[in-house]
């Protein structure tokens, strides 16, 4: 099982996720640049966190047409297991990946703090380690999170439960007051239709270890690590 | 030639700057603000093309990266060089 994690210039978070696979996970771990042609046989692609070629004209519009993009998205269409966290979400809702947008923030702050999610789907790659309905802790750290989607795409989305991880209260319930940033839905992470792409806005590759605060992002990464080879196969 | 476009947040779509910048202007006196939307001014220079081309270059241009057909509206002229100074 091999992870890859895009880099682009501006992208910030790829050690975070790095030090979480090989270190944490023990997994297999290479770096790709942007400007790569090939995924040296990832099972899973990473898009971190950053500001991925300053986030010129809008965020993620840009690494969209990096040379390492139209991979990904062959490897997306294919089944490959992607998965954009924070600037990779955005990224991936550019290049058409995901439906929607994430914008600014509707507080007008850059919101860094932990946030609790319900976790809406645990029969995708993602979160087969997590429970049914389970609430878990994972920081965020953006400027523009808010997601947004038009009112037929929102629809689209609930009735074929895309929503993976929405902002709630530590009991689960899903109130205006977890909303961090303004997101529809109080949507904090969605599926494609295929179930193999997966964006979502906060940082669990800052909550898998103890010494930093928690420990369930390491849900996801393990997760990924049990099911990415049986998604190529099936 | 010149194409000028305006990309602006979509009526439906929160746009919290605009918000922020209406209550500067409150503050600042100016009581008979009702609205402000934030958005964006892209100027491109285009060589060797009419303007009927050019302005269906430029249509594609907004559609395929300058404005996020999600969230954004845009709209664009095309002013021929010359008149420019």
């Amino acid at each position: 099982m091999k992870f890859g994690v895009v880099v682009f210039p501006g992208t910030w978070s790829d050690r975070d996720c790095g030090w979480v696979i090989d270190q944490v996970l023990g997994a297999e771990l290479t770096y790709l640049w942007h400007k790569e042609d090939d995924l040296k046989g990832c099972d899973c692609v990473i898009l971190p966190g950053g500001f991925a070629y300053g986030d010129y004209l809008r965020t993620g519009a840009i690494a969209r047409f990096a040379p390492v993009m139209e991979r990904v998205g062959e490897f997306a269409d294919g089944g490959g297991l992607v998965w954009g966290i924070c600037n990779g979400f955005q990224v991936l809702c550019e290049a058409g990946l995901l439906p929607g947008a994430l914008i600014r923030n509707a507080s007008l702050e850059f919101r860094c703090e932990w946030t609790n999610l319900v976790v809406e789907r645990k029969d995708l790659p993602f979160t087969s380690k997590c429970e049914e309905r389970e609430v878990i802790r994972v920081p965020i750290a953006h400027g523009e999170g808010s997601y947004f989607a038009d009112p037929a795409t929102l629809s689209r989305l609930e009735q074929r439960g895309q929503v993976v991880f929405r902002y709630c209260d530590p009991d689960g319930r899903v109130v205006p007051g977890a909303n961090p940033n303004g997101s529809l839905h109080n949507i904090a992470g969605i599926v494609n239709a295929r179930g193999n792409v997966l964006g979502m806005m906060p940082h669990p590759e800052r909550c898998s270890e103890a010494e930093l605060g928690g420990t369930d992002g390491l849900k996801l990464f393990r997760s990924v690590a049990e099911n990415a080879l049986k998604v190529l196969v099936s | 030639m010149i194409a000028r476009v305006i990309v602006t947040p979509k009526p439906v779509v929160n746009d919290p700057q605009g918000i922020t910048v209406k209550q500067g202007l409150a503050s600042l006196g100016f009581r008979e603000v009702v609205d402000v939307r934030v958005g964006k001014y892209i100027e491109v220079s285009i060589e060797g093309s009419s303007e009927h081309e050019a302005r269906q270059r430029v249509e594609a241009m907004c559609r395929q990266l300058l404005a996020n057909h999600v969230i954004e509206d845009f709209r664009f002229d095309i002013e021929p060089e010359h008149k420019r100074r």
